[in-house]
């Protein structure tokens, strides 16, 4: 697969007054991969990510997303991304059928709802309001609406916190599949074991500067062949494939 | 992928018709729009009996109860003769507001055959014009008796001035949809914005190409046509239950429904102020009840602002749901047309502009 830049970010910068946030970072994510931003809290990832959803002014840098240039054609990229906030609320005493159908409206399409909750295994929960959801369901259901567009890139910002492992297990095939049906994801998480699996690349930030772009397995291979040694001995399984493994991959629903 | 052109229409659409879909499903707007209002109404309805405001009438125990005027005043089922008072009682009744009015009705040998000497207080308010259209009434049928009579033209006039009661709920009504329409338009839009806000769900829709107005003009769609359906839910109630008068039939409503339609969109205007100013939930009924509360006591709501102490009445003659209030009163009851309450409109609309421009300033959107 030929490596086909979608968004590609230059010498980005974002102060708050005094306080850079963001310093200078350039990078690229390719077409159909999942890419993912890794980082301590306030390491500058979601306000990295809120500049190339157009959320949020840049100080300075050059952003373009899908062939459009975020100064000139923000409008033109708000059509073909979809965004996944952190902790983003949803329109009060709507059901999720009708939150689509807001959605849809805003983007201005006809999109059926139960087809879109179909994708994220939400159609018998058409007529239940968002916050009667298990957080596994709230966060599917986010992302059913990053998907009402149709777009080519969607943006995850931490999708998986506070789900338990099956919830995860479950969210990252969604993620998969969304990537497998051609379109690119973003997605920023603080689990590494997450990132691991699920994403094809992925930045470290820290401090407002990226500190590597790489595979995960390139990542790994170079700190090893650098001579890293863990302090306890490998096993052959973790902790979490024990609690899989017992529980069962089952999704649950609370 | 084809690309169709956007539609800022469509999107306006689909925020109206969610936010209108939130709004008949969140309690506390049936219950400011509907349900508070219908209560007053109904509790005023029955408590003053049948809905019949009463203007008493001292009379003085010297005059001749016999005269022509006397006895039509008394079959006017709203004025209540009372003559068992001295003078000195009377006059400090009066002056207590315990009475309306005084009456001294002279005899005369040659025309005017009667004189009929009123004295009233400023407490005396409304009532004082209600017992005055019932002596106009009076004299026109009792002078249209006298050998020169006016030409019957005069007697289908006659008509549309008699017969009108002035009802407890002519009076309440109106100055309950105003309070309606002043408490939906401050407190939903305030909250709206501000919960819309706090929980990122504008900044979510900020992610969708829908414009700032579109976000703006849909709420106001639906936060306006909530408000009407209200307006005339409480005008068909209080017609149909407690025989609220509207002089046009529905013109008049119609009338009502345009009043009512400018006084929403200027109370909007003080809630988007107090959603920009509030830092949280909690601090929005503190400061939306500094703009309601001083209007719901001062703005001819409950009793005519003709009843409060005259350093009272400029500060009430300040604020626009006075306005409102007398717009619609004039309009139902007197039935006049929008021509006739421009005043009122003008003010309504200078507050209007001042308001959204102070929104303008203060509004935030993160």
């Amino acid at each position: 697969m030929a490596k086909q830049p979608i968004i590609t970010v230059k010498n980005l910068v974002k102060n708050y007054g005094d306080f850079k946030a963001v310093k200078g970072i350039s990078f690229e994510v390719y077409e159909g991969e999942i890419f993912g931003l890794l980082g301590p809290n306030g390491a500058g990832k979601t306000t990295t990510l809120e500049i190339i959803e157009t959320l949020r002014e840049k100080t300075a840098g050059e952003i373009t997303v899908d062939g459009f240039n975020i100064d000139t054609d923000a409008a033109s990229i708000k059509k073909r991304i979809g965004v996944q906030l952190q902790a983003a609320g949803y329109y009060p005493n709507l059901n999720l059928s009708e939150l689509i159908d807001l959605f849809s409206g805003l983007y201005g399409i006809e999109r059926s709802p139960l087809e879109m909750l179909e994708k994220v295994a939400l159609t018998d929960k058409a007529r239940a309001k968002y916050k009667e959801l298990s957080g596994g369901q709230k966060q599917r259901f986010s992302i059913a609406t990053t998907l009402i567009n149709n777009p080519r890139i969607v943006f995850l910002d931490e999708p998986t916190t506070g789900l338990d492992p099956q919830a995860r297990r479950n969210l990252w095939d969604l993620i998969r599949e969304i990537r497998d049906q051609g379109t690119t994801v973003v997605i920023t998480t603080h689990y590494m074991d997450e990132a691991e699996v699920l994403c094809d690349r992925v930045a470290f930030v820290d401090g407002g500067n990226i500190i590597g772009v790489d595979t995960p397995d390139n990542f790994i291979d170079k700190l090893v062949a650098g001579g890293f040694e863990r302090p306890k001995q490998v096993k052959l399984a973790s902790l979490e494939d024990v609690f899989i493994n017992m529980t069962g991959k089952e999704w649950r629903e609370e | 992928m084809t690309e169709q052109p956007y539609s800022n229409f469509k999107a306006t659409l689909a925020i109206a018709k969610a936010s209108f879909r939130s709004i008949i499903r969140s309690p506390s707007s049936v219950v400011f729009t509907l349900l508070f209002p219908l209560i007053f109404i109904l509790v005023f309805g029955f408590i003053s009996g049948g809905g019949v405001i009463s203007v008493d009438v001292g009379v003085a125990k010297t005059n001749d109860t016999l005269n022509p005027v006397y006895q039509a005043l008394k079959n006017v089922s709203v004025v209540r003769l009372i003559h068992s008072q001295t003078p000195e009682q009377m006059e400090a009744n009066l002056k207590k507001g315990s009475i309306d009015a005084i009456l001294n009705i002279q005899k005369n040998t040659k025309a005017p055959y009667f004189t009929v000497n009123v004295q009233t207080s400023k407490a005396s308010g409304e009532k004082a014009a209600i017992l005055k259209s019932a002596l106009n009434n009076i004299f026109f049928q009792i002078n249209s008796h006298v050998p020169d009579a006016p030409p019957p033209v005069a007697e289908i006039r006659e008509s549309t001035i008699s017969g009108r009661e002035y009802k407890t709920i002519d009076f309440i009504l109106p100055g309950q949809l105003g309070f309606a329409l002043l408490s939906t338009g401050v407190f939903g839009t305030a909250f709206v914005f501000l919960s819309l806000r706090i929980t990122l769900v504008i900044k979510r829709f900020f992610a969708t190409p829908v414009k700032r107005y579109s976000i703006v003009i849909g709420e106001a769609i639906a936060r306006i046509s909530f408000a009407l359906i209200g307006a005339l839910f409480i005008i068909l109630i209080g017609r149909f239950a407690f025989g609220f008068t509207l002089v046009h039939g529905v013109v008049t409503v119609l009338n009502m429904l345009l009043l009512s339609f400018i006084g929403v969109i200027v109370f909007m205007g003080f809630g988007f102020v107090v959603s920009g100013i509030a830092k949280n939930e909690s601090t929005v009924p503190p400061i939306a009840n500094m703009i309601t509360l001083p209007q719901f006591l001062l703005s001819g709501t409950f009793f005519s602002i003709n009843v409060f102490p005259a350093w009272l009445q400029p500060i009430s003659r300040a604020l626009p749901l006075t306005y409102l209030n007398d717009a619609l009163r004039k309009v139902a009851f007197e039935g006049a047309s929008l021509f006739d309450v421009s005043h009122q409109i003008l003010i309504m609309c200078i507050w209007g502009i001042v308001v959204y421009a102070v929104a303008v300033k203060t509004f935030k959107w993160e």
